[in-house]
């Protein structure tokens, strides 16, 4: 358990993003509209040593990821800062679904490398495929638990190894 | 002889045991609880916070749609609803969220009384959930005071 995350989140300096170090944080961008799942996700992720960033709805995370509509030459992979490691993302948003961003972000060739994962409160089989099929790293059923974002790490970390 | 400390702590444990048993909690509560740490000693009660806030707000809009008598827009009602049960869901409001199944079921089959009936209840029910909660928290605090440990409750 990192004492040192109990401040703001460290910055990880990574020499070139080919190069990664052993004990790098993940940075996750989590994306949700709703407020008390935001604030559960984003604990749940601090609490596992990872670096969050929010956004209540797709276009913002879009825009955060740098694919948003104004700059579409914002290259992401350039600015530290912005380099997200996962996208954790609920289904069900209004304007533009999790399904929808989860496309959106395997369309780009900066981050179509990205996993994603998609969240939902609904266990619906034909949902869980389409996300599956269209490059979702994982489906995670709601509420989210401690050992749920547990076995997520551990799962992308060997991904990464 | 038994210490103020160890009353408290026994209410504690008797009071935390009792919202599960009668089913006001279920173990997504358990899951918050393992989330506050050192670090955010009152993530619980910020949580907890934030969804009764959002309970209010929510059955506000509900409340609103259903009072347009004769032009009820019945999906609008339904997705607070439907925000409504993700909130109780991700907090462990096991009673608010059976509600909201009912709710979203009057919604899909556009009934009226029944929404009307049912934005009753929930309203009943997070307020009750507030006020026991309210009293588990103030439980807490006392044990606190009184220089003890709040202890782990096992459901």
């Amino acid at each position: 358990m990192n004492s040192g995350s109990c401040s703001s989140l460290m910055e990880v300096g990574y020499d070139d993003h080919h190069h990664h170090h052993g004990h790098e944080e993940l940075h996750v961008l989590a994306v949700d509209d709703n407020l008390i799942d935001r604030k559960l996700v984003e604990k749940l992720l601090k609490i596992s040593s990872c670096k969050v960033t929010t956004a209540e709805n797709a276009i913002r995370a879009l825009e955060y990821l740098g694919l948003g509509d104004q700059d579409q030459h914002i290259d992401a992979l350039t600015n530290n800062d912005l380099k997200v490691n996962l996208i954790i993302t609920d289904y069900c948003m209004p304007g533009m679904t999790g399904f929808e961003l989860l496309k959106k972000v395997k369309e780009s060739s900066n981050l179509k490398e990205v996993p994603v994962v998609i969240m939902s409160s609904e266990n619906i089989p034909t949902r869980i495929n389409k996300c599956l099929a269209s490059g979702a790293q994982m489906f995670m059923q709601k509420p989210l638990k401690l050992s749920d974002v547990e076995k997520l790490k551990c799962h992308l970390m060997n991904c990464r190894s | 002889m038994d210490t103020l400390v160890s009353q408290l702590q026994r209410q504690f444990r008797d009071y935390t045991i009792s919202l599960y048993h009668q089913g006001f909690l279920d173990d997504q509560f358990t899951e918050l609880k393992k989330l506050q740490d050192e670090c955010s000693p009152d993530f619980v009660a910020e949580v907890v916070s934030l969804f009764f806030e959002d309970c209010e707000k929510l059955i506000g809009n509900m409340a609103r749609a259903l009072d347009q008598t004769g032009n009820v827009d019945f999906s609008l009602v339904g997705s607070s609803v439907h925000q409504l049960k993700g909130s109780s869901s991700s907090v462990g409001a096991k009673r608010v969220k059976g509600l909201c199944v009912t709710f979203k079921e009057c919604c899909d089959s556009q009934n009226f009384e029944g929404c009307v009936r049912c934005l009753q209840q929930v309203d009943i029910e997070y307020k009750s959930l507030k006020a026991k909660l309210q009293d588990l928290f103030s439980l807490e605090q006392q044990i606190v005071q009184a220089g003890g440990r709040i202890p782990q409750v096992d459901i």
